[in-house]
């Protein structure tokens, strides 16, 4: 089976706010070369970390530099940039994530790369973006949030506004310059030319606000954080969102209108077989409106949802969503999705014995699709540093041995 | 300037909610031609969903819908009758892609599963988005996006803690699984190029959301450690949170990474003594007095607006962020010079912010070129201009109950 992007060369030169790009890349077929500093990408210093074997490995690391291969060069000195010029000839994209104008000032920016390689396509993430008032502004994962919009949204109400504690910003960031690439990958096809991709970290998080700058801009509405409660969904009020069980708790939203119809019917189904009030069985569900409910309905109803919820597992309501069809899903741990049954039916982890560090062993999580054609490369390898030196620079640019040991005498790789 | 990235690709689209609407934003925004099938008997939930113009409800009065769904067609089409669905079929015959977010299942219900469309178009790329895929014991369930969050362990990971975990705000899942749909979808536009083949992608929402805790997974396994939340604090920076500013409800980011940065937030706020504490002088020093210092530097924020607060920071290096509220979002100065937002006017709600084209392509930048569809508003533009139907044909359709 061949790859969906067979054929192409990626140089990826992110660090930590752009790698998961060249990783989907790798996926879909297209050869990533991640090209790091002499010593090695900071990246291989994120936790959380591998404690056993002989050699700590970053785990963030080894996730989101799988299937590439790993060579270093410095760019920073003149016979590194004559080396990476030499690279981009070869090379189908540029993918970098350093600051705006870092790259202009070492000669290697777009309009340098694009004279040595007219079909080069090369992808920038950033930030904020290549150009304008917070261009040289310094982010970071809270940062970037805060200024995209979304972190307003999150968190008790009579606390600071939340992020989620494994940090988001520059995935997002990454999976939309992967979006951004393949567009400007398809223009080429096309048309034969290359171009400046230009993805800002701030931008992509934008819409994870959802529905609430339309709130702001059609009705003058600022949505507040409301902690486990969803706002905006009902006129007046807001209605419960995160439930308590007997052993965590779980998602589920009340709705109306026809596409709830089966849903309402399982759970009002399940509470009068668990045991609930009467005004269960006397409620016609299907008139449910949310735009209209009144206050006093709203909370019995939610009474007694609550009630049933909080006395019963996530397993039993679980069990029973599953048979019945009430929309619901547990607030799972990672613990708890490792042990998944739907993951286990579909395959989606694999035991692997990692090559460099024979005792590590992982569960790698699989791929995030599945194709009926083509192959998905999952293949479990991350480079070390330098690992592909030798292959790179012998098979891309004929360099021997001696002269790569002379490169890296003096500092170029 | 040349033609657009995604010229002469049409795509039928059967999706709702956001992460169908949202891979398929992507490819109208860059000139595929994607044209939504909808039907008054099964109307998509965000049409149905606040927050609506002037507070009125209306099928094409939704914010909600109208911000995902710009530069996109609609056609009104009753899927569930013999000759509505042929009209669906007959289109697909001149399309390049297929893609749906139900629950698996529904397509092939409907007659619509990949292995229909293969007979009808035998090259054709269908893209299904389901909640938990094609296959397996979940694959008939339907779970929106944030309940996705929840199942995929976004909700564990977040809050204070000295309290109980909260959801992150919305369908995190929906971002996530969009981009990646409308990336394999472009690969595989791509491989039919070379191959002349189309192919079936199976993406899980559930899934796919997995991937941005592959470190947490991989951890999980190999050291049986849990990741328990932390509120706003991180391993390897201090101060870092969300800090009170002046005003209702106004709060700065921060996040001071290394010891140089450290001095420059000293010098940036007046070098106070605090901040010459030798104590303090190291991250692993600051991590000891985590909450004095948050409580310090709280007393300084707190005398300046959050725009203030970032502006003195950001001068001297250091990483803040104004946490920024809706209004704030349309009126940020670095969001309106990239044209994050797209002022168009709608038939129905007149003037109103569509979310923009999400990034810049120098050579072929997305272009606003007409506002999200009224339900069916375009269905005799499809079926004259698109499907060649004569004036007698689209009649004797249009009496069968086709266009409902």
């Amino acid at each position: 089976m061949n790859g969906m992007l067979d054929g192409l060369t990626a140089l990826d030169l992110t660090d930590e706010k752009g790698c998961l790009c060249g990783s989907i890349l790798a996926t879909l077929g297209i050869r990533i070369i991640k090209v790091e500093k002499p010593g090695g990408s900071p990246e291989r210093n994120i936790g959380p970390f591998s404690s056993n074997g002989p050699i700590r490995e970053s785990l963030f690391w080894l996730a989101y530099n799988a299937d590439k291969l790993g060579i270093t060069l410095s760019i920073e000195t003149p016979e590194g940039r004559r080396l990476f010029k030499k690279l981009v000839e070869k090379a189908d994209f540029v993918i970098e994530s350093f600051a705006p104008g870092y790259l202009d000032g070492l000669n290697l920016g777009y309009e340098s790369l694009s004279k040595i390689n007219p079909r080069i396509i090369v992808t920038s993430i950033t930030h904020f973006g290549q150009t304008g008032p917070y261009r040289d502004f310094k982010g970071s994962d809270i940062v970037d949030q805060a200024l995209g919009g979304y972190l307003f949204l999150t968190g008790d109400p009579d606390r600071p506004p939340l992020r989620v504690s494994q940090p988001q910003a520059f995935l997002h960031g990454a999976l939309e310059a992967t979006v951004a690439t393949l567009i400007a990958n398809s223009h080429r096809e096309l048309t034969g030319v290359g171009q400046h991709v230009d993805v800002s970290i701030q931008e992509s998080l934008v819409k994870l606000t959802d529905n609430t700058i339309p709130c702001w801009d059609l009705n003058g509405e600022i949505l507040p954080r409301a902690g486990r409660q969803r706002v905006g969904r009902v006129a007046r009020t807001s209605v419960t969102q995160l439930w308590r069980c007997k052993d965590g708790y779980l998602d589920f939203l009340l709705g109306g209108g026809p596409t709830y119809v089966k849903s309402n019917a399982a759970l009002a189904a399940w509470l009068e077989k668990v045991g609930t009030d009467e005004f269960i069985k006397h409620l016609d569900w299907d008139k449910l409106d949310m735009a209209r409910i009144s206050q006093d309905t709203l909370q019995h109803l939610e009474r007694c949802i609550g009630e049933a919820f909080a006395s019963h597992t996530k397993a039993e309501i679980f069990g029973e969503a599953l048979k019945s069809g009430i929309e619901l899903l547990p607030a799972w741990t990672v613990a708890e999705i490792a042990q998944n049954d739907q993951l286990k039916s579909r395959q989606f982890f694999s035991e692997v014995e990692y090559s460099d560090n024979p005792r590590l062993k992982l569960r790698w999580p699989g791929t995030f699709i599945k194709s009926s054609e083509c192959q998905l490369n999952n293949g479990h390898h991350a480079p070390s540093v330098g690992e592909h030196n030798r292959q790179v620079y012998g098979e891309l640019l004929g360099l021997t041995e001696r002269t790569l040991r002379s490169l890296s005498a003096k500092e170029v790789i | 300037m040349t033609s657009l990235p995604l010229q002469g690709i049409r795509v039928v689209d059967f999706t709702w909610l956001i992460a169908g609407p949202l891979a398929t934003k992507y490819l109208a925004d860059y000139g595929a031609e994607v044209i939504r099938i909808e039907s008054m008997r099964q109307v998509d939930r965000m049409r149905v969903a606040a927050p609506y113009k002037d507070k009125t409800p209306g099928i094409n009065r939704s914010g909600f819908f109208n911000f995902f769904n710009a530069n996109k067609y609609g056609l009104r089409l009753n899927l569930k009758n013999p000759a509505g669905l042929n009209l669906a079929k007959r289109l697909i015959t001149t399309a390049d892609i297929v893609i749906d977010n139900f629950r698996s299942g529904v397509m092939t219900k409907l007659g619509l599963g990949y292995e229909s469309l293969k007979q009808v178009k035998p090259d054709i790329i269908a893209a299904s988005l389901s909640p938990f895929g094609a296959t397996g014991p979940y694959s008939h369930l339907a779970a929106t996006g944030h309940q996705i969050a929840a199942g995929a362990g976004f909700v564990s990971l977040t809050g204070w803690p000295d309290r109980d975990t909260v959801p992150p705000y919305g369908p995190l899942p929906d971002f996530i699984a969009a981009r990646y749909a409308a990336s394999a979808l472009l690969a595989a536009v791509s491989y039919r190029r070379k191959t002349g083949k189309g192919q079936f992608l199976d993406l899980s929402q559930f899934e796919a959301s997995l991937t941005f805790l592959s470190p947490l997974l991989l951890d999980s396994a190999l050291n049986h450690h849990v990741l328990t939340p932390r509120g706003n604090r991180a391993p390897n920076a201090c101060p870092h949170g969300v800090y009170r500013c002046k005003g209702d409800d106004s709060w700065c980011a921060i996040a001071v990474s290394d010891d140089a940065e450290w001095n420059s937030f000293g010098r940036a706020i007046g070098s106070p003594g605090w901040t010459k504490k030798r104590e303090f002088g190291t991250l692993s020093g600051r991590k000891q007095h985590e909450d004095e210092i948050d409580k310090l530097v709280e007393i300084w924020t707190t005398g300046l607006t959050a725009v203030a607060v970032m502006k003195r920071l950001q001068a001297a290096g250091v990483a803040a962020g104004a946490v920024k509220n809706q209004k704030e979002i349309l009126e940020d100065p670095q969001l309106s010079h990239r044209h994050a937002f797209w002022r168009l006017n709608h038939p129905e709600i007149g003037p109103f912010s569509f979310l923009g084209g999400s990034f810049h392509l120098e050579k072929t930048p997305a272009r606003p070129r007409m506002p999200a569809p009224c339900l069916g508003e375009h269905t005799e533009y499809v079926c004259r201009e698109i499907l060649h139907m004569s004036d007698d044909e689209f009649l004797s359709l249009m009496n069968q109950e086709v266009f409902d």
